[in-house]
């Protein structure tokens, strides 16, 4: 559990920390340290500089306005999970936050860092594909808005350039909305607490009970999490009913060609899993949404 | 009455612990202290053809790099259990020809820093020639299975075989109904919280080597390696074993590291320490069970009549110090579990294969027996259409038969099983639990009810019969008492705590031994320059074992009491009355004519009016030699419910009732059964070492091995009845492993009681989800 020799850079501002992770090559960014120094302690990461933005002021926070919610990407995942605005308007990402590690990985790890890792168990994007959520970066040319869909590339690979930092991710305020419900559900592995398979669900109601809107997306068993949308589409002016339920979440199969499997679980478990915590997710997205 | 003796005190060690004040090896910081890491083979077989050091060497920080042909005056690692035709392969501290596991060691460095160590590993470079490998207990001992030692041609290092062959070949032959399974009980990484850890400080003026090591047993490993490894005088030796950090039997053989860190030591002339990263721990701690086994059971008239059982025992690439122990004297010696079984015969092979090495874990072989008997006793009731606690019932030994001879060599010391399921029966309310079951069924839901009735054999070994066994030592242990002249008390065991809380039990015996204030009583254990002799802590001994030799220490000590009151009140020494209460000596008739015990330890050592020829001073030492083990026997019942659509399983209640014996303090006690319990269920439902086919240890780290989680267990509702082992003064019986034994079979039972009704008969463990919905959907 020794790490190979490294630099230590703590800039007092963004920028600064930027201007040094351009000029550093092989450098990386230390926000909550959760994914980083164990792979650094394992030596699976060695890099030769680490820039530590986790006392940079103004990263942290969940602002939350009407139509959505800005959380700073130094927001830790206890924040997240206890955040009253996100409650409130967007209950799905702090459900998620709540089930992610144990009390101590909750109360380090970040937002943000989590999503540059960019693990395929990580719980976050299974649940910004299904948000449509925006990540914002910054780079020395200011900041750009990503979505989320586009953001994630494949296994521990996203649309960060070199020299950019997450700063924030804007999720939509759907609760505030008539008629919506969301619910995350999870099969942890039983060593790590990661998703072995993770589905997030979020479902609108119209007046007369039909679904006017699904979105339904899975994470842990494709190297980077994926909407369903033909799972979508069956649920799509129907009625919630458990058959019809069923009948869509059958289909999330659909989106997850070559899946991913180890010793825990194999792929073909990992499917089966994902259909069956997708009828569960959906069922209580409606209970919720009604 | 005693006064401390059967009250759940609060462990008195524990505010060190909760506080950060223990001090473990790693704490230890000695000046100018050099740092040692291990260069471990990524190969689980290859050849060496050579090693590279030069680049290692150059860099700054780095003293010295050190392979297996500098350590050439190192003795090889002994076997201390050497079973009749055993054939122990070399076991070097570093590897010279060949690797055989994945983390078998190969070279080692000493630097500055130890990341500076880690840095020279990495430069350190191996020329491998890459050998097929094999790891799996019964095909390594398969024709044509690639040979790890040319000493074991055949990859089986011995065998062993236990009871009548010819009588249970005639009870299955006469059987009515049989039933068989294959099964593995499979291999586990200890986990200990601390990882292992040496320091080593040689003093040359006097040639005296002092080693600080994360032992169960520091005495003995001080012999393993004063005689056979490095060759330094016992006496010139000194072992330390400070707060260590849990052990589960990983901790009892005798390490390379052990070897390497003072052979550096005094190599280099600095303090030399290392310190085992969990990964390493991983691929270099001892690892536990690792069994396939083929059983069957004979049945009569719905009684068992015979149990036939031939196992293959993975021991890993070398046999570690008291492995083959674990699958001969510990394992098939337990077949008869609670049953009376007339006829039984049980055989094993003790195999080699590219993996770590297996020894004593939580348990060791107990749980392998149990598991098997249990299963077999479930699938016996569910042939019969028997409730499983009546077939249980119907077949355990009459309390009134105990002593009671097993067909397989013990002899049970005590026991009341009737008594124990009455209890569990009760506690759980079983018949509503069934009625619940039945309701849930209705409702489509798999819920099981699964029971083990569990026996233990603890507390080794009277040393006659550890002898006849293949033991290389004995198997007392020592206790002392010094009672200081202002009448604090110091004790001494040769036991050892790592954990078991001995600080307050051994503490609690001695306060009521002599009538004392416990706050004027403190234990002191692992340090081999105050306690020269003992045998440490494993098999669960140290009460019945270190506290009877603390109970006759103490005898001899009230006996020279006893003599100085006499001599003082001018009375009789027959006539003298040892008042346990209140800590005095009167004489009989007369309780206000008495010498407290502080007054006679102050005389004892002032020494101004003692009877003539009565040497002055207190202190007393006394060796226990016991004359059987306990068997203490538990009666577990679990519930769980199964999740149809993904095999989830989730454990709705457990109640485990557990006969001990006597019980010294029933906080620690619980504590003991419910850390058993979870490391039970860890096995059941999680736990399990997976090798892959190039023989890599795939869950090497704990993002892979799962140990049971805290939200995993539900709460665990403990009971007791008491049978005392009528063969220790204190009547207790080992409570250490109970929980781990009886966990196993009751967790896997109820998960296939709750899968009958789809006809699953057996899934081997870990009930991992998958596996689980695999049998349920027939994949």
């Amino acid at each position: 559990m020794y790490t190979a020799e490294f630099d230590y850079h703590r800039p007092a501002t963004l920028a600064e920390a930027i201007k040094i992770l351009g000029k550093n090559k092989n450098s990386k960014v230390l926000a909550g340290g959760h994914s980083l120094l164990p792979a650094m302690k394992l030596r699976v990461a060695e890099p030769a500089a680490l820039v530590d933005i986790g006392r940079l002021k103004g990263l942290s926070g969940i602002k939350a306005s009407k139509k959505g919610v800005k959380i700073g990407a130094l927001t830790t995942h206890a924040a997240v999970a206890a955040s009253k605005d996100l409650t409130k308007a967007c209950p799905l990402l702090a459900e998620a936050a709540a089930q992610i590690g144990d009390t101590q990985v909750r109360n380090r790890g970040t937002m943000g860092g989590s999503l540059a890792h960019a693990d395929p168990a990580a719980d976050y994007p299974t649940v910004l594909m299904a948000l449509e959520a925006v990540i914002t970066a910054t780079g020395k040319n200011g900041g750009r808005d990503i979505a989320a869909a586009k953001f994630f590339k494949d296994i521990f690979t996203t649309a960060l350039k070199s020299g950019e930092i997450i700063t924030a991710i804007t999720v939509p305020a759907y609760n505030n909305l008539p008629h919506m419900g969301g619910c995350y559900l999870k099969h942890r592995h039983p060593a790590s607490s990661y998703a072995v398979v993770g589905v997030a669900a979020m479902v609108g109601l119209g007046e007369n009970g039909v679904v006017t809107r699904t979105s339904i997306a899975v994470g842990g068993v494709t190297g980077v999490a994926v909407r369903c949308t033909a799972a979508e589409k069956a649920l799509a002016g129907m009625a919630p009913t458990a058959e019809n339920i069923a009948a869509a979440a059958a289909k999330v199969a659909a989106a997850l060609g070559h899946p991913m499997g180890d010793h825990y679980a194999s792929g073909e478990y990992r499917v089966h899993l994902a259909t069956v915590l997708a009828k569960r997710a959906l069922t209580a997205a409606v209970e919720r949404a009604k | 009455m005693a006064k401390y003796v059967g009250t759940s005190m609060k462990r008195r060690e524990d505010p060190r612990f909760i506080q950060g004040k223990g001090s473990y090896v790693a704490n230890l910081s000695l000046p100018n202290t050099a740092y040692l890491a291990i260069k471990r083979s990524p190969y689980a077989h290859a050849t060496i053809k050579k090693i590279h050091t030069r680049k290692a060497k150059a860099l700054p920080g780095v003293i010295a790099v050190f392979t297996g042909e500098d350590t050439a005056d190192l003795g090889n690692l002994p076997c201390g259990w050497n079973v009749p035709g055993i054939k122990v392969p070399p076991n070097r501290c570093l590897q010279t020809d060949k690797v055989r596991h994945v983390g078998d060691r190969v070279a080692m460095v000493v630097a500055e820093s130890p990341y500076i160590a880690a840095d020279a590993l990495d430069l350190i470079e191996v020329d491998y020639g890459p050998l097929p490998s094999v790891t799996d207990a019964r095909k390594t001992a398969e024709p044509g299975a690639p040979v790890l030692h040319d000493s074991v041609p055949d990859n089986v290092s011995y065998t062993w075989a236990i009871g009548s062959k010819e009588d249970t070949d005639k009870a299955f032959a006469a059987a009515d109904q049989v039933v068989e399974l294959e099964l593995v009980n499979q291999r586990l990484i200890a986990t200990a919280m601390e990882p292992r850890a040496a320091v080593a400080q040689w003093d040359s003026s006097k040639e005296e080597m002092t080693l600080w090591t994360t032992s169960q047993n520091p005495n003995l490993t001080r012999i393993v390696l004063s005689a056979f490894v490095l060759f330094i005088p016992e006496h010139k030796l000194r072992l330390i074993s400070p707060d260590v950090g849990g052990g589960f039997g990983s901790k009892i053989p005798t390490y390379p590291e052990e070897a390497l860190v003072p052979w550096a030591a005094r190599k280099v002339g600095r303090p030399v320490k290392w310190v085992a990263t969990r990964s390493e721990s991983s691929v270099s701690d001892s690892q536990g069970r690792d069994h396939v086994t083929d059983c069957r059971m004979a049945l009569k008239n719905g009684t068992i009549t015979g149990l036939h059982v031939k196992t293959w025992a993975n021991n890993g690439a070398y046999i570690s110090t008291v492995a083959p122990l674990i699958p001969t004297a510990l394992y098939l010696t337990l077949l008869s579990g609670l049953y009376k079984i007339p006829a039984i015969y049980g055989e094993m092979l003790g195999t080699l294969s590219n993996t770590v090495w297996v020894d004593a874990y939580r348990g060791a072989g107990r749980p392998e027996a149990a598991y098997l008997v249990e299963r077999l006793v479930d699938l016996a009731a569910q042939k019969l259409n028997m409730d499983p606690i009546e077939f249980r019932r119907k077949n355990f030994i009459p309390a009134g038969d105990f002593p009671y001879q097993t067909p397989v060599a013990f002899q049970y010391d005590s026991g009341n099983y009737q008594a124990a399921m009455d209890k569990a029966v009760e506690m759980a309310g079983y018949p509503a639990m069934r009625q619940r079951q039945a309701e849930a069924r209705k409702q489509g839901k798999l819920v099981g009810i699964g029971i083990g009735a569990c026996i233990e054999a603890s507390g080794p070994a009277p040393s006659k019969v550890a002898g006849a066994l293949g033991g290389v030592t004995g198997f007392w242990e020592s206790g002392g008492i010094r009672v200081h002249a202002t009448g604090k008390v110091t004790v001494l065991t040769g036991a050892h705590s790592h954990g078991q809380g001995h600080e307050t039990t051994m503490t609690q015996i001695v306060a009521d031994e002599f009538g004392i204030d416990i706050n004027d009583v403190d234990l002191v254990h692992g340090d081999t320059a105050v306690i020269p002799n003992g045998m440490g802590t494993y098999g669960s001994r140290s009460t019945s074992v270190g506290g009877s030799a603390l109970v006759r220490s103490a005898e001899k000590m009230r006996a020279k009491l006893i003599k100085i009151a006499a001599h003082q009140l001018e009375a009789a020494v027959e006539d003298m009355v040892y008042d346990r209460d209140n800590g005095k000596v009167y004489v009989k008739g007369s309780p206000n004519k008495s010498k407290a015990f502080g007054e006679l330890a102050f005389a004892a050592y002032t020494a101004h009016n003692l009877p003539d020829g009565l040497e002055p001073g207190l202190e007393e030492n006394a060796y226990y030699d016991p004359a059987n083990f306990t068997f203490p026997n538990s009666v577990h019942i679990a519930q769980v419910e199964v999740d149809a659509e993904t095999g989830e399983i989730k454990i709705q209640r457990y109640v485990a009732v557990d006969d001990v014996g006597k019980v010294i303090n029933p906080l620690i006690v619980n504590g003991q059964v419910a850390g058993g319990v979870a490391q039970g269920v860890g096995q059941a439902l999680t736990e399990g070492a997976v090798y892959d086919d190039n023989g890599q240890l795939v869950t090497s780290n704990l993002m892979e091995y799962a140990l049971p989680h805290a939200d995993l267990l539900p709460m665990i509702e403990t009971g007791r009845t008491e049978t005392p082992s009528p063969h220790n003064p204190l009547g207790v019986k080992g409570v250490g492993e109970m929980g781990t034994i009886a966990a196993t079979p009751a967790i896997v039972n109820a998960v296939m009681d709750a899968l009958a009704p789809l006809g699953v008969k057996h899934i081997d463990m870990p009930l991992t989800a998958e596996k689980v919905w695999r049998a349920i959907s027939k994949r």
